[in-house]
């Protein structure tokens, strides 16, 4: 497919809809999950998606990566409907994801993880294998260029043959980003990076998601963190009960009183996270 | 086709009874599934061993097809109480040696089930070199009736006379039929009682749903697991019986083919439904019967697993629905 | 692309928590062991291997391909068979090796549970039988192409519906599969019946020259003239030559499965092994892959299984009970799925030991059901787990002398 060995894609078309959900809604036996969610990220934004526990986010999450068929309702990537296209086709479409609880292949060297996300946009298949053809072996080179600039990026080219379960907590969470880099995304989702981080970390990691959008990519982000949303986000969607609460800069979320309602409840209900 | 239009009752008949049995082997492999989302692969064992149990006791009891009725109905009885006692035992020795540690551990499914691959050998062979065994203790010779030709059918001798009760059209329906199809109803609705009714019945349901919240609740997981094993256990020692009744004999790798076709049973049904076990025996039972009546009675066994294939690709949720946990994606 | 490099301290969030390895470390899953354990650096041994020169390790590998194409003409006192010809016994193991090799694939990368793997076996083993001798005459060079163009298509066959059910009914599955192949054989005159199928063509011969084995006296060889092997004759008493048919088969499937291991194919296994959804999701078609695996698989066990009927000379129904499906999967996982050196070994217990020791046969099944269990409550990698490689070893030493104080810098 593409010969071209970077990474990241030119931002083409600032500000326009990467990717629209329309309406989405999804249903689990009787639980309404979400609930005609409708919003846009746009091209080389950093988006978030926030609200309180069971509100939804993970769920938006997996219908956008193709995880679960949305029950009624559109999600367009880059113009094309998702469809009801197998995960792995998403993911060449162009979105990658992190997860929540890190998922990543644990006997596999750090370097094998983010090959094997390399491998996303690759062909070999067994006769290549085989016959070491020059398909396999610049599928190859191609493959560890990339591999090894991702984890440099995100610093861990001291770590490539470590066996992914024996990095630290904070190196498997920049491994599953490095890994899902290298699937060449233009939207890159994480699911929760920061969770378990203290705020020396998640200083760091505030300054890596500003220098992955400065490479051409779109960040959507999951998170609980409040001063992390806010101070990285270019814009914030809040979810409360599968519905759309607000929409909005960081600041106008902040004040919207129905976020705070969702997130504090009111006089009789017990406080939630703040 | 005529052969099967002409033995319709009969074919209809005999496959109930061997649905009956499936069914109630089913019950073990749906309970187990349904709580630890395991396939009991030794199950199959629990019966074998059941049945030797019920033929031991007949052999020792030594009560032949002309004692009277109520000699009869009192050693059958008993070698009910046996095949189930033992048949519970085995499921719960089962439960102790092969599986509670990668419980415990929550171990991947693949090992798991390679554990219980091993135990169902291993029993199987105890049961076939029975011989050797007893030959090595220095009771060959005591055990010698219980013991002999490891290898080989051993037969079962129905102290209950068979004769037939009515008419279906061109068929006798026997009073053995009708004791197996009774019995296996009987028995699925007090097993449907005490799922429901009893605390640990709903102990099982709540742990089949989610076993941490069930935990939470004062469920103790793992009597629960024991109870689960041992009321598999002693619904196969019934079937087991039962299966005798009809078909007078077992060996060592019976269980096998056997155990196969229950899960069958168990898949058609719904894995992890209770009342899907006895409709999926049921219908695999029926199914066995036209199928071969159609193709030839050489191709039966092909048609159990072909019709285990084809719901597995098409309704691997089965006729009624995975009902006791939750469906897993 | 021109990205200044983050400074060397500020490896990222993780930087501050650089000081207790033991502490910091999240295992992902477990299941290191410790090399230590036994009282002997285990690691050491291997260590010691991988660190010797190219040209050595080259040399040592060549010895040892010699030694194992030279074993039946040894007669090497203790291993050696005294009741049956050990060339035979050799072609057994050889056979069992294949197809542990091949299951290896299955079951240890792709991490499937094959339970009907007996099925490809037999129906390479069938199409050499029918197309040859029973139905048909055709010549020996073409029916083993025919049988594993046979026995991979059951295998896509098979797995192309079934692939997509939930893992553990994959297992009930291809037992069923297993079965219905022997049934089927059993069942249909076309193929033999019961009765089976007699005078399976052998490989071609030539009679070229004649290689005398050696005699043992004490700790003193002979050459003994009297007791040779015509070199290249198929015939039936001296077993050795399939023996070698059946080694090179083994070296020409070690050579391609390190070519697929060590590429898109074998990561691609790997990842879908550990993380089926967390590899579909990085863009791996994990089904196409698995449909991959089972067509490889069933190649091997097609290959093993027509060389085989071609070794037996007749073949019926009895020859692929279920039971051997169950040893394959045994020799596997007591040996260490998915690691090639520990398949092989799996694969010598589980046919050598029984034609060693013929007292041990009766026992073989018990032996191996209790072994199961025992393996896997306690040892699930098996025998010889796999990624012990140079590295992986290494680096778990080194994590483990840290947290020992013992460290080895």
């Amino acid at each position: 497919m593409s010969d071209a060995p970077v990474v990241e894609r030119p931002a083409a078309h600032e500000g326009s809809a990467l990717l629209s959900l329309d309406d989405v809604s999804i249903r689990f036996g009787g639980l309404l999950a979400l609930d005609g969610v409708s919003f846009d990220v746009r091209q080389g934004e950093i988006f978030s998606l926030i609200g309180p526990n069971g509100a939804g986010k993970t769920t938006c999450f997996n219908v956008m990566t193709g995880v679960y068929q949305p029950t009624s309702g559109h999600i367009r990537f880059d113009g094309q409907p998702l469809g009801d296209r197998k995960r792995f086709a998403i993911t060449r479409l162009g979105i990658a994801r992190t997860f929540q609880n890190i998922r990543l292949f644990g006997n596999m060297t750090a370097l094998e993880n983010v090959l094997v996300g390399a491998d996303a946009h690759h062909r070999t298949g067994i006769a290549d294998a085989l016959f070491r053809t020059p398909r396999h072996r610049r599928e190859e080179r191609e493959g560890e260029e990339t591999a090894r600039e991702v984890m440099r990026f995100l610093g861990l080219e001291r770590r490539v043959n470590e066996l992914a379960r024996n990095l630290s907590y904070g190196e498997q969470r920049r491994l599953e980003i490095a890994r899902a880099m290298a699937t060449r995304p233009r939207l890159l989702c994480l699911d929760e990076p920061a969770a378990g981080f203290n705020p020396a970390e998640k200083a760091q990691l505030m300054d890596l998601i500003r220098r992955i959008r400065d490479r051409g990519l779109t960040v959507l982000l999951i998170e609980h963190d409040m001063s992390l949303v806010m101070g990285v986000s270019d814009r914030v969607t809040v979810l409360e009960f599968g519905r759309k609460i607000a929409e909005g800069t960081p600041t106008e979320v902040r004040n919207d009183p129905a976020v705070i309602a969702a997130y504090l409840g009111t006089e009789t209900t017990e406080e939630g996270e703040s | 086709m005529t052969f099967l239009l002409n033995n319709f009752v009969e074919l209809t008949v005999t496959g109930l009874v061997l649905g009956a049995v499936y069914g109630l082997v089913a019950l073990g492999y749906t309970l187990v599934y349904g709580v630890l989302q395991l396939i009991n692969f030794a199950h199959s064992e629990v019966w074998m061993f059941g049945s030797f149990a019920a033929v031991w006791v007949t052999v020792a009891i030594g009560a032949g097809p002309d004692s009277g009725i109520a000699v009869a109905i009192g050693v059958l009885l008993l070698a009910l109480l046996a095949a189930m006692v033992v048949s519970g035992a085995v499921a719960l020795l089962i439960e102790r040696v092969a599986y509670r540690r990668l419980i415990r551990l929550d171990a991947p499914k693949l090992v798991t089930l390679i554990s219980a691959i091993g135990a169902s050998f291993a029993l199987a062979e105890i049961m076939g070199l029975r011989d050797r065994l007893a030959e090595s203790l220095g009771l060959r010779d005591e055990l010698n009736s219980y013991v002999r030709s490891a290898r080989d059918n051993t037969r079962f001798l129905n102290p209950l006379e068979t004769h037939g009760v009515f008419n279906i059209g061109r068929y006798t329906v026997s009073n053995v039929d009708i004791i197996i199809i009774v019995s296996a109803l009987v028995m699925m609705v007090a097993l449907d009682q005490f799922i429901r009714r009893t605390h640990t019945g709903r102990g099982i349901r709540a742990v089949a749903q989610d076993s941490e919240a069930a935990a939470l609740m004062g469920v103790n997981r793992n009597r629960i697991i024991r109870a689960t094993f041992l009321v598999g256990g002693v619904m196969a020692g019934a079937a087991a019986l039962l299966y005798l009744m009809r078909f007078g004999v077992t060996r060592w790798n019976a269980g096998f083919l056997l155990g196969v076709k229950a899960f069958t049973a168990a898949v058609l049904g719904g894995i992890g439904n209770v009342r899907g076990a006895l409709l999926g025996g049921f219908v695999l039972g029926l199914a066995e019967n036209y199928g071969s009546a159609l193709v030839g009675s050489e191709w039966r066994d092909v048609v159990a697993v072909l019709l285990l294939v084809v719901i597995l690709l098409f309704r691997p949720s089965g006729l009624l629905g995975e009902s006791l946990g939750r469906a897993r994606a | 692309m021109t990205e200044p490099k983050p400074p060397a301290n500020a490896a990222g969030p993780a930087g501050a928590t650089k000081a207790s390895p033991s502490a910091a470390t999240k295992p992902v899953a477990s299941g290191g062991t410790s090399s230590r354990r036994f009282g002997w650096d285990r690691g050491a041994l291997a260590r010691r291997v991988t660190a010797l020169p190219t040209p050595v390790k080259w040399l040592l590998i060549a010895l040892f391909v010699v030694f194992l194409y030279a074993l039946p003409l040894l007669e090497i006192p203790i291993i050696s068979t005294p009741d049956t010809d050990f060339g035979a016994v050799l072609f057994t193991v050889a056979s069992y090796v294949l197809v542990a090799l091949g299951l290896n694939i299955v079951l240890g990368y792709a991490g499937l549970l094959d339970l009907g793997y007996v099925g490809f076996y037999a129906v390479g083993a069938y199409t050499v039988a029918v197309l040859g001798s029973f139905q048909a005459h055709l010549s020996w060079w073409m029916l083993i192409p025919l049988a594993v163009i046979f026995s991979t298509i059951s295998g896509l066959l098979l797995g192309a519906p079934t692939l997509r059910v939930r893992g553990d009914y994959l297992a009930i599955v291809t037992l069923g599969f297993g079965e219905i192949i022997r049934l089927t054989a059993l069942n249909t005159e076309w193929l033999g019946a019961a009765k089976g199928i007699t005078q399976v063509p052998r490989p071609p011969s030539v009679e070229w020259f004649e290689i005398p084995h050696l005699q043992w006296d004490g700790f003193t060889a002979f050459i003994d003239l009297g007791d040779t092997t015509k070199f290249l004759f198929f015939g039936v008493a001296d077993q050795a030559p399939y023996y070698w048919l059946a080694l090179t088969v083994i070296f020409l499937v070690l050579g391609a499965d390190r070519m697929l291991r060590r590429s898109r194919v074998g990561r691609a296994w790997e990842a879908t092994r550990e993380d089926e959804d967390a590899a579909e999701l990085m863009g791996v078609p994990t089904f196409r892959f698995k449909l991959l695996a089972f067509a490889c698989g069933a190649f091997i066990g097609g290959l093993s299984g027509a060389l085989f009927a071609s070794r037996q000379g007749f073949i019926n129904p009895e020859s692929f009970q279920l039971i051997l499906s169950i040893l394959f999967v045994a020799a596997v996982v007591v040996g260490g799925a998915g690691n090639i050196y520990g398949v092989t070994l799996g694969a010598i217990v589980v046919g050598y030991l029984p034609e060693r020791f013929r007292g041990f046969e009766e026992w073989r099944l018990l032996v191996f059901g209790v072994a199961l269990i025992l393996l896997a409550n306690f040892r699930p990698q098996g025998l010889l787990p796999p990624r012990r490689a140079k590295r992986a070893i290494a680096a778990d030493e080194q994590l483990e002398a840290l947290e020992e104080g013992t460290a080895r810098v």
